[in-house]
């Protein structure tokens, strides 16, 4: 056996051989974009020819109103998806997995439908159906209440209903489908064994159902948090476009774009991207240590 | 202690990577182009690629393709067509002229975007000579407008964009009102109290559109004024000629003389609902508005007319261009000399002037032909027999006087216009906030946005 052989055989190098097409597209599409991201926020960049400003696009940050709508808007939105998207998608997969349940295969395919739909198309259908005349579904419906017609996009409030039922309808299922994954990987003898100690159905969702469910839980939120910050598409099709009454649908990634694409000025969106990544980053790790997944409690190790 | 770190680390990459997994994901809705063609023979002296937002556009430069290949046997070219989504199409040009490769031969760029393209380093190609055989006859703010902050011209115009005010005359005889005799926005305002009055407050006189900033251009060229301050002048907002505008405004919103505009502005369906339902009386609106007529409207045939705007005082000049497209060739082509010239003489020519006007039904910018009987006022010509007046009739009484005025766009009108279209004239028109105030307001954020 030659040497090259050899070293093709051998265990030690084979894994990292495996890996390197991970570590590969890590490096070039994650690492690099990361890295010229964070310089050019110190940067102005106008057709290839760049200059250094130091930390200014951050001083100027620090003072932008847009940009605090922006970041309110963005943790804003996060925090409500969060409310709504983990406890009603447990809740729906307790019981589509309970027994009285008929038909499960079906509920789950239908829940799980509009997350194949593109945000593009399902934002216009909901622009339409919340569109201000009297001829959108929900003025109509308002209607038939005996309502008067509402700009519902103009004001926070109505708008928000419109965008957080957009969201719930495209991720409740998705949501969903992870708890239920979850559910079945919980041990059946375990409710056996509560139901000969006499546990009711209550105890047995508090003690059994929602402490084995935490990995899945805490997975969920991470990704909901990530999502709920970068969440931009969804409001750029509700009001047809970056420009929102009031700012009432502008988020970082939004406010990113705008100051990026809409007035080239690519430094200044880095810096936005940068001061996301922070944002989320804090909120992460936080979440993660509360909720144990990271930390230093092993210490009887 | 090792593993700790090394867990860390890990959840922190697994945590970064989902987050570019959702941008990712984002990414993935830019689309394809919507339409690709190739105009041209194989054996062109030139191949070049354009891309344009509107299909329209690109069905007119093919044909102005197969015409300059037949006269112009010895100088062939082929052009490979691409049509993408408006906000794609700018951020797919953006990028590839920031990264220096990929950008198309020639492009449209919006008006709007125009801006973001002529500073210091501007990768655009320096049309002068390609535009010289057409510079004195071509209306010069409409160049002006698609230059470099130098002055240098880099983007061949498509249409005038001359404002006009449109009026529903069925509307206006069934209540036996005279619109025609409104000379100024006071006649106007008088019109409209009688219209309310005769029509129990179900017809309003006109819209006021809280995302769109066209009735502040006309008040701002009727006066004289700009607050974008020109290309070297500092922005300012706090003008008499939008004051006057939006209190105007605010007091036709009060009486019931005007509605706010559904969805923000009349370029949208909710906005053509409004005209075709008699909900709204009249507008005033770009010439190239007339091609929305043709097809979203095509009932209004003979119902609609088109007069000179009304002026604050008499004597003022009544109209402004407003919107447009420019054709650029970029620093990325490899023929320049021979793009530049055909671009040129597609857009700009008497047989591209054709087109435009009969086919896309927009105001020419070449003025040689506006007064030329064949050209303008041929009965074959769809709008020409469509509204109770021939356009040009319009434009050439506008241009007699010179009454076609300019708001230049510079690199703070992106954010003066995203500013007023989010928040000030949502401000002033929805929620009745003091002009003054409202105005204050929208000055202290742009000069801090545009430092």
């Amino acid at each position: 056996m030659n040497k090259a052989k050899k070293l093709l055989y051998s265990q030690k190098i084979a894994p990292f051989v495996f890996c390197l097409p991970f570590v590969i597209s890590l490096l070039v599409f994650w690492l690099y974009p990361l890295v010229t991201g964070i310089l050019m926020s110190f940067q102005t960049v106008d057709f290839g020819v760049t200059q250094w400003v130091g930390v200014s696009h951050y001083a100027k940050l620090a003072k932008d109103p847009f940009f605090k709508t922006a970041v309110l808007n963005s943790i804003e939105y996060m925090a409500l998806t969060l409310l709504l998207l983990v406890p009603i998608p447990m809740l729906l997969a307790v019981l589509i997995e309970s027994r009285i349940t008929k038909a499960r295969g079906l509920w789950k395919v239908i829940m799980y439908i509009p997350a194949l739909t593109s945000v593009v198309i399902s934002g216009m259908l909901f622009r339409l159906m919340f569109s201000e005349g009297a001829g959108g579904q929900m003025n109509q419906l308002m209607q038939w209440l005996g309502q008067a017609p509402i700009p519902w996009l103009k004001a926070k409030g109505t708008g928000w209903v419109a965008l957080l039922l957009l969201c719930m309808w495209r991720w409740t299922g998705v949501n969903m489908l992870y708890f239920v994954s979850g559910l079945n990987g919980i041990d059946g003898t375990l409710y056996e064994s509560a139901d000969i100690d006499g546990a009711n159905a209550k105890q047995k969702l508090w003690y059994i159902t929602l402490p084995l469910l935490k990995p899945t839980t805490v997975y969920v939120i991470t990704i909901s948090v990530f999502a709920g910050l970068s969440m931009f598409l969804e409001s750029f099709m509700l009001w047809n476009g970056n420009s929102s009454p009031k700012n009432i649908g502008l988020t970082i990634v939004g406010y990113l774009y705008k100051r990026g694409i809409e007035t080239n000025e690519l430094g200044y969106a880095c810096a936005v991207g940068v001061v996301l990544m922070v944002i989320a980053l804090i909120i992460n790790f936080i979440q993660l240590f509360v909720t144990g997944t990271i930390g230093f409690k092993k210490k009887e190790d | 202690m090792k593993k700790k770190w090394l867990a860390a680390l890990l959840s922190a990459a697994m945590v970064l990577s989902m987050g570019t997994m959702v941008m990712a994901e984002e990414a993935e809705t830019e689309a394809a182009p919507t339409a690709v063609t190739t105009v041209g023979p194989d054996d062109a002296t030139a191949k070049y690629e354009l891309w344009s937002f509107v299909d329209l556009h690109n069905e007119f430069y093919g044909k102005m393709v197969d015409l300059w290949n037949e006269q112009n046997p010895d100088r062939t070219i082929q052009i490979t067509f691409s049509t993408y989504p408006y906000a794609d199409h700018h951020n797919k040009l953006m990028m590839s002229l920031q990264a220096g490769s990929g950008a198309p031969d020639m492009c449209d760029i919006e008006i709007g975007q125009f801006p973001n393209y002529t500073g210091e380093n501007c990768p655009l190609y320096d049309l002068t000579d390609a535009l010289a055989p057409y510079e004195d006859s071509v209306v010069q703010s409409r160049l002006d407008i698609y230059s470099r902050n130098d002055g240098v011209r880099v983007g061949v115009p498509t249409h005038v964009g001359a404002a006009v005010m449109y009026w529903n005359s069925e509307i206006f005889d069934e209540y036996g009102l005279d619109y025609k005799s409104v000379k100024t926005w006071d006649d106007y305002t008088k019109l409209g109290e009688e219209l309310k009055e005769a029509s129990n407050g179900e017809v309003f006189l006109t819209s006021c559109d809280t995302g769109s900033v066209d009735w502040l251009w006309i008040a701002m060229a009727q006066y004289g004024e700009d607050w974008t301050g020109g290309p070297d002048g500092e922005v300012n907002v706090q003008l008499d000629s939008v004051k006057k505008m939006l209190t105007m405004q605010q007091q036709w919103l009060n009486d019931g003389i005007a509605m706010i505009s559904t969805d923000g502005h009349v370029d949208l369906e909710a906005g053509f609902k409004n005209i075709m339902d008699g909900k709204i009386a009249s507008f005033p609106k770009a010439m190239w508005y007339m091609s929305r007529f043709k097809d979203y409207m095509p009932e209004m045939e003979g119902k609609y007319d088109i007069t000179k705007i009304p002026v604050f005082e008499e004597g003022q000049p009544s109209s402004v261009g407003i919107g447009g497209t420019g054709t650029v060739v970029t620093n990325q082509c490899e023929n320049p000399e021979l793009a530049a010239e055909w671009l040129a003489w597609a857009k700009l020519s008497e047989e591209g002037e054709k087109y435009i006007w009969n086919e896309l039904g927009f105001d020419v910018c070449n003025t040689a032909y506006w007064s030329d009987e064949e050209f303008a006022y041929d009965e074959s010509n769809y709008y020409n027999t469509f509204f109770l007046v021939k356009p040009y009739e319009i434009l050439n009484e506008l241009a007699e006087n010179d009454e076609i005025g300019r708001i230049y766009s510079t690199s703070a009108s992106p954010t003066i216009n995203d500013y007023f279209c989010t928040t000030t004239l949502n401000e002033v028109l929805e929620e009745g906030m003091d002009v003054d105030e409202a105005l204050q307001e929208a000055q202290d954020y742009i000069s801090f946005a545009i430092m």
